[in-house]
């Protein structure tokens, strides 16, 4: 099994490679120059010449993309044209803030979802079945930084029980863990939750109904074992499915988090990116992308090892 | 089971017509039909489908009419059944015409992508071999990025515009079109009636043609249709941000966003256009699982 | 015999096989997804190496083996669905494959029953169309092809009217199969490979499509290669019979032949592992011990050793080449003077038995 691990990991690579490679074109197929947002537009050639030298862009694109991605490999992502500090610290921080609301977020979605997917699953065709199917369907609908505003509008515009945005009382950088600074997390949080509710609920009940009607689960039941037995069974079935499920959630949320963040101006990644992107900031654009995309395939690797691990089912090798 | 052998000795004698039995696709019809959530669904698409289609036709009043005394008044106001926005245009008239963008960045990069993707995907399953293990491996990288994450990275790259906007959707989703694609495909290739196809001599192209196309297209549509929600959302999205569709056109996504401030004032109105995203979406989504359930009982 | 012998499609006469099945080789590499450079040179499955037989016009020919003795791949080699490794065929005298007979030509002549009834038909197509569709792609027009396969549908007993506009979903398995042969006959072949054909269906409904292939041969002249696990079918329904073992051929005979005396150990352990009504006839033990050995490595010299109730030493040290006995020939180290192999009497080999 360890080669197939082994090689499953070694897979991993030139994906990350593309990745890498994507990242680096996307930021070159934009049209128009990529020192057009810093020159002021009456800049002379010198200096214009002076800027190219000095971030590199006068040299052939494979030459950028190596030194680029060797300079990535020892943690150098460059500097930002708007802010003049290391990408990378900045990414990093970020990094810490988004993984503080979609880890919570996965936390609820997977815990509601598996609970609403199970009540679903055990009770087939009831009405139950069909408020859970609503549930997660709404979950997998709803456009997400609308329900932010939604949440926003009754929490804090109307009852004024939790703060509209940012991470911390006068709109602070620094976290605390107190409730001053918790209820800066609670509804991004719970808004994030829904995406991954939505879909858990949904694989969970198709899982556990499929489980269920398994002719296993017809002989353990003729052999007398109890509710409880069977439900433990049903849930060691369920259990790597479900949690690959929510491990891909998570890596999900962690790159597509600059809508919610967005909305309630949390400091995360995604706010990163927003702002790289308006700002033409190249070198912190392309650095972020990176730094997420690499995130979602090593999360992804990593669930499918553990999947492989834990579930016999699986072939290897 | 019949034992009767009819004599054919005369075989210039033309058979009389035979019993014809209902086909794969009227049946799915007949029980998508039957399903009452999927039918709710797809009259709310039809709703939508007609008021961007008759928009002019609909609208009380000028969508591009601004006028800064009627900024943001409430919903119920005598003249402006939905209120006013931001910039004193009628909310109605412009949620009216802002289906016709909706809908059309929901559709369209879904279908562009249902081509393209489904036209990769099943090359690369029917191939098989080295062309396959090409082709999947670089739609892997594509595939290693969260949608959200690509779509803004792409517009963010482009630039804004609608077109800009189709473009990264239609990237985003072929991807994920061309992986269904090629796993049924290489399922139905497997098959022994397509063995049996090959024994006759038939070739590659014809065999898909003929017998492969039929089996797969299903499968592919059906996913491609639960991509139509995501397709919306994320256009509108884009559109939220910044990127995509650019003032003063009416898109349900830069109406949130342009109104975003509002939620102080006229906190309803706000988010009045994403109610119209997420109705839309549910019956998208909807329609799109009661096509799966009719398409799974044989 | 006699439709047989005024096909004008004959190139070399009755002597001549229908088809030469000479030195075929087919490997399977062990996988390795999506890394197809990462081959294992010792992972690999030998399915069918080295196998050698003639395919007589007009005859019934009967393959048996165990599960995994590589009788599917070696029908779809001679389909030509799977490309051999190495070795060739020959049918009526042309190399397959070859300017005199391109692929294409070939396979209006040969065609095939799978096992799987259901699966070897398209589920999205009427049944006319299935069994139309071969004759289209060889240029016959739609009309001429639909009528063509409604004619042969009656022959196979089915009612076009009842059936040629069903989904093979509605029918019985032996209603598809009987499509199916349908099917394979609408290209008008001279030789049919049968892989299990009649395995899957209920025991009645077998003895019905045994008798309408029995008819269909005699209307047709054709030929058949009858593969099949359950011997007494074989029996029933073969002139000639060739045994495999472990992707080899180790015995080729005459029916009556083989299941009178038959020659290599094998099969005889075959022979009598068919249960008898016969009470004069029980057997106490098990006349073959142990599971059949793995693909991916066979064992040394003569393959069957690991099993064969009189292996010797030299047995697996040596691996046997093909002789001649009487009418068949057989692939034992026991039929090889200057083996080395020490032959036991006819009566120990007969108590055996």
């Amino acid at each position: 099994m360890l080669s197939y691990l082994l090689r499953r990991a070694l897979y991993a690579l030139p994906i990350m490679l593309g990745v890498a490679f994507l990242c680096f074109m996307l930021v070159h197929i934009a049209p128009g120059d990529p020192l057009v947002s810093i020159l002021p537009p009456d800049a002379s050639a010198d200096l214009q010449k002076q800027l190219m030298e000095l971030y590199g862009f006068n040299r052939p694109l494979p030459v950028q993309f190596f030194s680029w991605v060797w300079r990535a490999l020892h943690g150098d992502l460059g500097t930002s044209i708007a802010t003049g500090r290391p990408v990378a610290g900045e990414v990093i921080k970020a990094v810490g803030n988004t993984m503080m609301i979609a880890a919570l977020a996965t936390l609820i979605g997977f815990a509601f979802g598996a609970l609403f997917g199970f009540v679903a699953g055990y009770m087939r065709g009831s009405w139950i079945d069909r408020a859970a199917s609503l549930v997660s369907v709404t979950g997998v609908s709803v456009p997400h930084y609308w329900l932010g505003m939604v949440l926003v509008i009754v929490f804090s515009v109307k009852l004024m029980w939790l703060p509209a945005t940012g991470a911390g009382p006068d709109g602070s950088d620094d976290w605390h863990w107190d409730w001053a600074h918790f209820q800066y997390l609670v509804l991004p949080a719970v808004t994030m939750s829904f995406i991954p509710m939505g879909i858990i609920a949904r694989t969970v009940r198709a899982l556990v109904a499929d489980t269920l009607s398994q002719e296993f689960m017809v002989g353990l039941r003729a052999r007398g074992l109890s509710e409880f037995a069977l439900f433990r069974h049903v849930l060691k079935n369920c259990a790597p499915t479900a949690l690959a499920v929510m491990g891909l959630q998570l890596g999900y949320l962690l790159g597509g988090s600059i809508l919610i963040e967005t909305v309630f101006s949390w400091p995360g990644t995604g706010f990163l990116l927003n702002a790289a992107i308006f700002q033409r900031d190249l070198p912190l654009l392309q650095g972020t992308i990176l730094v997420l995309a690499l995130f979602f395939v090593i999360l992804n690797l990593l669930v499918d090892i553990l999947q492989t691990v834990f579930d016999p089912r699986i072939e290897r090798g | 089971m019949t034992t009767t052998i009819t004599t054919t000795g005369d075989t210039a004698k033309p058979l009389a017509t035979p019993l014809r039995s209902r086909g794969h696709g009227a049946n799915v019809l007949r029980r998508l039909v039957r399903n009452p959530q999927a039918m709710l669904g797809a009259t709310v698409i039809l709703i939508l489908l007609i008021m961007a289609v008759a928009a002019p036709l609909l609208m009380p009043a000028d969508p591009f009419a601004a006028s800064m005394f009627n900024r943001l008044k409430p919903i119920g106001t005598p003249g402006y059944l939905l209120g006013t926005d931001e910039l004193g245009r009628d909310m109605l008239s412009r949620l009216i015409l802002g289906a016709r963008l909706s809908l059309f960045m929901g559709v369209t990069p879904v279908l562009l992508a249902f081509g393209i993707g489904g036209a990769i995907g099943i090359m690369a399953g029917y191939a098989g071999g080295v062309l396959n293990a090409l082709v999947m491996r670089t739609i892997d990288v594509l595939y290693a990025f969260p949608s959200v994450l690509l779509a803004i990275a792409l517009s963010g790259a482009l630039g804004t515009g609608i077109g800009n906007a189709l473009v990264s959707l239609t990237v985003v989703f072929i991807p994920q079109i061309a992986r269904i694609a090629e796993s049924v495909t290489t399922q139905v290739r497997r098959s022994d009636f397509v063995d049996a196809a090959r024994a006759s001599g038939a070739s590659a192209l014809t065999i898909v043609r003929v017998h492969v196309l039929g089996n797969v297209i299903g499968p592919i549509f059906v996913f491609s249709t639960s991509l139509i929600s995501v397709s919306m959302i994320l256009a509108s999205g884009l559109s939220f941000l910044g990127l995509g569709v650019t003032p003063p056109n009416p898109e349900w996504g830069l109406m949130l966003n342009t109104l975003r401030t509002a939620i102080y004032v006229q906190p309803w109105l706000a988010a009045l256009p994403g109610v119209f995203i997420f109705a839309t979406s549910i019956a998208f989504n909807v329609l799109s699982d009661g096509l799966r359930a009719a398409m799974e009982i044989k | 015999m006699a439709a047989l012998m005024t096909d004008d499609r004959d190139i070399g006469g009755p002597a001549q096989p229908l088809l030469s099945v000479k030195n075929v080789v087919r490997h399977f590499p062990l996988g390795n997804k999506g890394l197809p450079f990462l081959k294992d040179a010792r992972n690999v499955v030998r399915a069918v190496d080295n196998i050698s037989f003639d395919v007589l016009k007009g005859e019934t020919l009967g393959v048996v083996g165990e599960s995994g003795c590589g009788k599917s791949t070696m029908a779809r080699l001679m389909m030509q669905l799977l490309q051999q490794d190495s070795g060739e065929l020959i049918f009526d005298g042309e190399t397959v494959g070859s300017r005199a007979l391109p692929l294409r030509e070939f396979r209006r002549q040969v065609q095939m029953v799978f096992q799987d009834s259901f699966s070897s038909l398209n589920p999205r197509m009427t049944i006319e169309d299935s069994v139309a569709f071969g004759a289209t792609v060889h240029g016959v027009s739609p009309k001429d092809a639909i009528a063509r396969g409604r004619d042969l549908l009656a022959r196979v007993g089915l009612d076009p009217i009842r059936f040629a506009g069903r989904y093979p979903h509605e029918l019985s398995g032996g209603q598809r199969q009987r499509v199916n042969i349908a099917r394979a006959l609408a290209l008008g072949p001279r030789l049919v490979i049968l892989d299990e054909a009649v395995s899957a269906l209920d025991k009645s409904v077998e003895a019905q499509v045994l008798n309408l292939l029995a008819d269909l041969k005699a209307e047709f002249g054709l030929t058949y290669v009858f593969i099949s696990h359950d011997l007494n079918v074989v029996r029933y329904i073969s002139d000639r019979l060739v045994v495999m073992y472990l992707g080899e051929i180790v015995e080729i005979g005459t029916a009556e032949d083989v299941f009178a005396h038959a020659l290599h150990p094998y099969t005889r352990a075959l022979l009598n592992s068919m249960p008898s009504v016969d009470p004069t006839r029980r057997t106490s033990v098990a006349p073959l011990f142990g599971d059949p050995p793995n693909p991916i490595d066979p064992p040394s010299g003569c393959r069957f050793h690991t099993r064969c109730p009189q292996a010797q030493d030299v047995c697996s040290k040596r691996g046997p080449a093909v002789s001649t006995v009487g009418g068949g020939q057989v692939t034992c180290l026991e039929y090889e003077p200057d083996s080395g192999y020490v032959p036991i009497s006819i009566a120990a080999a007969q108590e055996l038995a």
